[in-house]
């Protein structure tokens, strides 16, 4: 292929023999993988990583909403420069109300406990201050995918929620 | 007796199967390549340990950065020209065959609708620079609600992609989710980067 082929019919004299030319490809080898090596290294064949979450679909009216045991309820409440609470029951029986962070020692060590891990209708509900960052949003749903938490429900915060962590601070 | 002389050739390596598989793999990288599509806001997402990978088509990507602008993208050309013939109808807005055409190639886009016109009017290099107040989000002027509406009527199939910068307000992030229920939207992908698993 790369030599080219000579033929005879060249009007030349007799016995006067031409070497084929020669090509020197070694340059074009040389572009082919310099090209070859850049679109090697600057492929990533990385596509955007998502969480999926299902929001609970509003009901219609308030009675259809099943009332959630004191027992069975834990509530965590993400508030503004990271900071985050939790307790156990429901926040109209002042309950005490912890401080707690998202590292390892944190909240992943709470969902863990067997308080929330040997109850099966433990739900947790996350609820998000306005002062909270969407990070913090994103930090807790993974905790609770990494501790394998499976009932948990984004809940608007509301007042009473406040005013314990109003208390907390006051502390 | 004469010696016998050994006549030396240079050994020819014959290089073209090397330069066919080079060209070959060359061709295959440049056509399979595609390059990031320009954003036109910078949207810093936080990490999760979460594997799931976002399809390719039929998504619709609310990007949500920092000062909390709202910026709206779906794929596909087809989709993006029926959608804005559509929103046009509805906001009593007439948009030029040139103009629904520079919008079906836009990624994503930050304005409200008394603004669009102008912003497709304008050349590709200034709209790189002007900055994008975002799509308005509040409950009296919900466009935001209308561009995800007129898209899932367009498009069945399309699902939703919340990509919020770590730094965004929640209250802002609640608002879109709230739009997104009152649509009767409740499944919805939050898009983040990759993190390792803790062990323990």
């Amino acid at each position: 292929m790369a030599e080219i082929q000579e033929n005879d019919s060249g009007g030349k004299k007799k016995g006067s023999k031409k070497a084929a030319v020669h090509l020197d490809m070694t340059p074009m080898v040389d572009l082919a993988f310099l090209l070859l090596t850049f679109f090697m290294l600057t492929t990533t064949f990385s596509k955007p990583q998502t969480m999926e979450i299902n929001m609970p679909v509003d009901p219609e009216n308030e009675e259809e909403q099943i009332a959630l045991k004191a027992s069975n309820a834990m509530t965590i409440i993400l508030g503004e420069d990271d900071e985050l609470y939790y307790y156990f029951g429901l926040a109209d029986d002042k309950p005490e109300i912890v401080e707690s962070d998202y590292s390892a020692g944190g909240i992943r060590k709470v969902l863990v406990s067997p308080q929330v891990k040997s109850n099966d209708k433990m739900t947790v509900m996350i609820k998000p201050m306005e002062a909270s960052r969407y990070k913090n949003v994103v930090d807790i749903l993974d905790e609770l995918k990494i501790t394998d938490t499976k009932k948990f429900a984004l809940v608007d915060i509301s007042d009473a929620d406040k005013q314990l962590v109003q208390e907390q601070i006051g502390q | 007796m004469p010696k016998v002389k050994v006549k030396r050739k240079k050994p020819v390596l014959d290089m073209t199967p090397m330069v066919d598989l080079a060209f070959l793999l060359v061709t295959f990288f440049m056509l399979t390549t595609k390059f990031a599509p320009e954003e036109s806001v910078i949207v810093d997402t936080p990490s999760s340990v979460s594997e799931i990978k976002l399809p390719d088509t039929n998504v619709i990507t609310l990007s949500i950065g920092k000062e909390d602008r709202v910026f709206f993208g779906v794929d596909g050309q087809q989709t993006k020209e029926a959608l804005l013939t559509k929103m046009a109808g509805k906001y009593g807005v007439s948009f030029t065959p040139e103009e629904t055409k520079t919008f079906s190639l836009l990624t994503n886009f930050g304005v409200p609708m008394n603004q669009l016109k102008s912003f497709l009017a304008m050349d590709p290099e200034a709209r790189k620079s002007v900055k994008q107040p975002g799509i308005p989000i509040d409950s009296v002027n919900n466009q935001l609600g209308d561009w995800v509406h007129q898209t899932r009527l367009t498009n069945r199939e399309v699902v939703i992609a919340i990509k919020g910068d770590v730094d965004v307000n929640y209250s802002t992030i609640q608002r879109v989710i709230d739009i997104l229920q009152e649509r009767k939207i409740n499944r919805f992908n939050l898009v983040t980067d990759m993190e390792s698993k803790p062990q323990n």
